[in-house]
């Protein structure tokens, strides 16, 4: 029997919906200043905890986050992966490495690309820096930052890097 | 039985398109507000309960996002339904009922602006025989509309009153969305979108969020000097197969209306989540409301934020009750097309 | 309080793809094996209460809208939660909290995903703007939680080795399973490919299609059905991004677990606890969970999983239905860990039974590690 004699016992029934996506106030905020080639955090005014890339709130305190904090594009590894398996609709070829990226001064972490480093010499604590794509094509979006690598700093003890309110 | 009552309720005004307010920013204002009027912090709250659809926004997890509007620190008892939130409200008050918590907040929030709805909604038929048609929730509608009007239940008079009177009634609802007065003449104007529905029969694409704080008998005084009672509440669901249904009628709620014996209750004021014109006469007639001032608020023709218009009937009911000399009220929510699945509030301000 | 009990378990077949049913037929076959097992009649159900994870794995938005009739609850009130990977879990705590509250004197509720009509790795991971197009998948998310757990306590990488392997060698005496592979070791999973380190392909879950169907009633009603009572129940939340939040110790879930063995009146939990359902859907969560849930202290989950000490013939025996490392339909995921908690103490779980249980856990969680539902069950009201 071929592969067309086999009754096929499914259907396909493709749904297509399309979405005009906003970031939200507080994330339009901070991707203008991505888009300058800036990174500000947002604080809560409570607690003083800096997210970013901010949502607009502080979970620990249920209010808004509306001081604006300067960060640089430094900061270590907080954790990571090595993916091995591709990405649904997206070119970067495995294996990369996803990394919880935790900026000096900021107190939640983000995901972003480790490169520009052997795989086996990444590790929990080390000190990277954003590697930006070139400044014409900024735009607003984390995806300014190319990837992120490794700077000759020593390493951060990450049990450090727990927020406390102070 | 526990008593449970509201004590609070707050509704974000009702936006066109809340374009540049993301879940987090559409939730904490309503949450703030309710909490400053009683004075309130999260801290005072035993469970918190949330209804929304990630696919009006296309995420998958779009009340995970909104969870961020609420303080989680330390952890709190929550739960999140994928209904309107008046079924939030229901989850909360049976965690008050047994004993878990003598206080919720309920919250809902919708952005169907983003998308289209009408598209979407397709999706909540069967998926293997009715939505790969695409029906749209305003055709869907429009079958009940006609059924209802050949059958002589209704008069395309009563819908054309429904339109004006929600129109004139949006006066009273500083959150309303439309407010323009139209007379017979303007609604004439309007194309059909599908018969014998016109553009002013369907409710306009919303955006918005609400939330309410409910509380046991012995926390509600804690909170204010007139929390209006829950007096009864009731919820059934129909088949999902139209074909199967007489759409001329409603089973469920008249078993809901047998089940909190409502014949004998001469209610003051009711808020119906009646989204099309059309349903407005037929639930006043199913209900016995034909005398009891109704959607006073407008109603989901004014304003129809998914996810949150069935909480905002109760809200508006306890509003009504509060603000006014009022003893009973009713409320009613709905889910599905044509009408399946339904929800009777009993409220009551005690004298 | 109103005391409440699990009368009937059902479960599916589970599988990569169910083609033989629709979402409507692989939801009754778990309904009507638990109503046979509960020995009821339609008339005595009062409600219906369905939970599933995300809509996009479907793409049916508010299921429960079409399936009233397959779930047998036309004419009745039905609730559709929605909690994440922890759904199934927090959908039986909502359940039975309707026979707690006095409003309803004996439940159903069902729980299903039917992964195969949709693409869950899709339905997860969609193309958003504004941020990176990074994430792959679930366990792209929870590797670095994973891999920060190793470091602080510094397990060895045969930890999550074990328990892939115990795990579905668990699964083998459970025909229900989805994955049962004959042979299954140590070194099988070893020798599979690296996925998302520290994570290898047998460390992680399947994805499957299945459902899983409980009926829960009041101690008024039970008769002399074999019970599994609820001696504690709870969920906790807390917030995705927010600061000071530990991922790979939540103390939602710390707080969950504390709340359940104080109504359950349980002080040690390895002591009094002779079995439990946990949601593990990557190696390296037993041990994790295995701390986080109060088994034992900080860094000593892994040596107590080294000691084959949560084995099936072990002092505290974790997942012997197999866990969601051999079945994984994530709706149901949570129900599957408590109603094998239940069919535990009551001595319904055949080949896969702990002998002489008599007080079980059931646990699940979702989001990032943010949501958490548990329960403890008993074989006595006492
Ligand atoms: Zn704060």
């Amino acid at each position: 029997m071929s592969a067309e004699d086999i009754p096929k016992d499914y259907s396909e029934s493709p749904i297509n919906l399309e979405y005009f996506y906003t970031a939200g106030s507080a994330t339009t905020r901070f991707l203008n200043q991505v888009k300058e080639g800036n990174i500000v955090g947002q604080g809560c005014p409570k607690c003083k905890a800096v997210y970013v890339p901010p949502r607009g709130s502080c979970p620990r305190c249920g209010v808004a986050t509306d001081i604006e904090v300067p960060l640089t594009d430094k900061g270590c590894i907080e954790s990571f992966t090595v993916v091995h398996i591709p990405i649904p609709g997206n070119p970067i070829v495995p294996p990369y490495v996803c990394a919880m990226i935790r900026l000096d001064g900021a107190n939640i972490s983000f995901l972003h690309l480790i490169q520009d480093v052997d795989i086996e010499n990444i590790r929990i604590g080390m000190r990277i820096q954003a590697v930006w794509k070139p400044k014409e094509e900024w735009t607003h979006s984390l995806e300014n930052i190319k990837w992120f690598a490794p700077i000759d700093e020593p390493d951060v003890d990450v049990a450090t890097l727990r927020f406390h309110e102070s | 039985m526990k008593r449970v009552a509201i004590v609070g309720y707050a509704q974000h005004p009702i936006l066109k398109n809340a374009g540049a307010l993301n879940e987090v920013e559409l939730i904490m204002p309503v949450v703030h507000q309710l909490f400053n009027d009683l004075g309130i912090s999260q801290k005072d709250i035993d469970f918190t309960c949330s209804g929304s659809c990630d696919y009006l926004q296309g995420a998958a997890f779009a009340f995970v996002e909104g969870l961020s509007a609420i303080q989680t620190n330390p952890p709190i008892k929550e739960s999140h339904v994928e209904m309107d939130a008046a079924w939030a409200m229901y989850e909360s008050m049976l965690k008050i009922q047994m004993g878990d918590a003598e206080t919720a907040l309920i919250y809902g929030f919708g952005k169907s602006s983003p998308g289209d709805l009408d598209a979407i909604i397709s999706l909540q038929m069967d998926p293997y025989y009715i939505s790969p048609l695409w029906p749209d929730r305003v055709s869907l509608a429009a079958l009940q509309a006609r059924v209802l009007l050949d059958q002589n239940v209704i008069t395309s008079e009563q819908m054309l009153a429904s339109v004006i009177e929600a129109r004139a009634n949006s006066k009273n609802n500083k959150n309303a969305l439309i407010t323009d007065l139209i007379d017979e003449s303007d609604y004439l104007k309007n194309a059909m979108v599908s018969s014998p529905l016109n553009q002013l029969d369907c409710p306009p694409i919303s955006d918005g969020s609400s939330a309410m704080i409910i509380a046991s008998e012995e926390k509600a005084y804690e909170f204010t000097d007139h929390p209006i009672w829950i007096e009864g509440i009731d919820h059934r669901i129909e088949s999902s197969n139209l074909g199967s249904r007489n759409l001329a009628t409603s089973k469920t709620l008249q078993a809901s209306m047998d089940q909190l014996n409502l014949k004998n209750i001469k209610f003051d004021v009711a808020e119906l989540h009646t989204q099309f014109s059309h349903e407005l006469p037929f639930l006043k007639s199913l209900l016995n409301l034909q005398d009891v001032p109704t959607n006073l608020s407008g109603g989901p023709l004014v304003g129809n934020v998914m996810m949150c218009a069935g909480l905002d009937a109760i809200g508006k009911t306890y509003e009504s009750l509060k603000n006014n000399q009022f003893t009973h009220g009713l409320a009613h929510a709905t889910s599905g097309p044509c009408l399946q699945h339904n929800m009777l509030v009993h409220l009551e301000a005690q004298k | 309080m109103i005391q409440a009990g699990v009368i009937g378990v059902g479960q599916t077949k589970y599988d990569a793809k169910r083609r033989d049913v629709s979402m409507a037929g692989l939801v009754r076959e778990a309904i009507d094996n638990a109503m046979l097992a509960a020995n009821l009649e339609w008339d005595a159900i009062d409600a219906v209460i369905l939970g599933k994870a995300p809509d996009m794995f479907e793409g049916v938005i508010m299921p429960e809208l079409y399936l009233a009739d397959a779930i047998g609850a036309v004419g009745k009130p039905v609730l559709r939660v929605h909690t994440a990977g922890s759904v199934g879990g927090s959908t039986a705590v909502i359940a039975a909290s309707h026979v707690c509250s006095g409003q309803f004197k004996t439940v159903l509720t069902v729980t299903f995903e039917k992964q195969s009509e949709s693409n869950a790795t899709w339905a997860l991971s969609p193309r958003y703007p504004y941020s990176p197009h990074i994430n792959a998948g679930a366990g792209g998310y929870f590797a670095p939680f994973i891999r920060e757990y190793i470091r602080r306590y510094d397990a060895p990488e045969h930890i999550g080795w074990k328990v892939a392997a115990k795990d579905r060698q668990n699964a083998l005496k459970n025909p229900l399973a989805h994955l049962h592979i004959p042979g299954i070791d140590e070194k099988m999973v070893s020798d599979t490919p690296m996925l998302w380190e520290p994570l290898r392909y047998l460390e992680s879950c399947p994805s499957s299609d299945g459902a899983c169907a409980m009926v829960i009633t009041a101690q008024d009603q039970v008769g002399s059905r074999n019970v599994a009572w609820i001696k504690g129940m709870a969920v906790r939340s807390e917030g995705t991004l927010s600061a000071g939040r530990d991922e790979v110790n939540p103390q939602a879930g710390i707080d969950c677990a504390k709340d359940i063995y104080n109504q359950a009146g349980i002080h040690n939990p390895f002591n009094e606890i002779d079995c439990a359902e946990i949601y593990v859907p990557f190696s390296w969560y037993e041990p994790m969970w295995l701390e986080n849930l109060g088994f034992c202290d900080l860094g000593e989950g892994w040596k107590l999983t080294d000691k084959d000490v949560t084995a099936i013939d072990g002092e505290l025996p974790f997942n012997m239905s197999g866990g969601v490392l051999s079945s994984n339909p994530i709706g149901a995921s949570g129900m599957i860990r408590f109603g094998e908690a239940a069919l535990q103490v009551m001595g319904l779980a055949k080949d896969h039974q702990v002998e002489d249980a008599k007080v079980a856990m059931g646990h699940a969680y979702g989001g990032a590690a943010q949501f958490f539902a548990m329960w403890i069950v008993s074989s006595s009201l006492d």
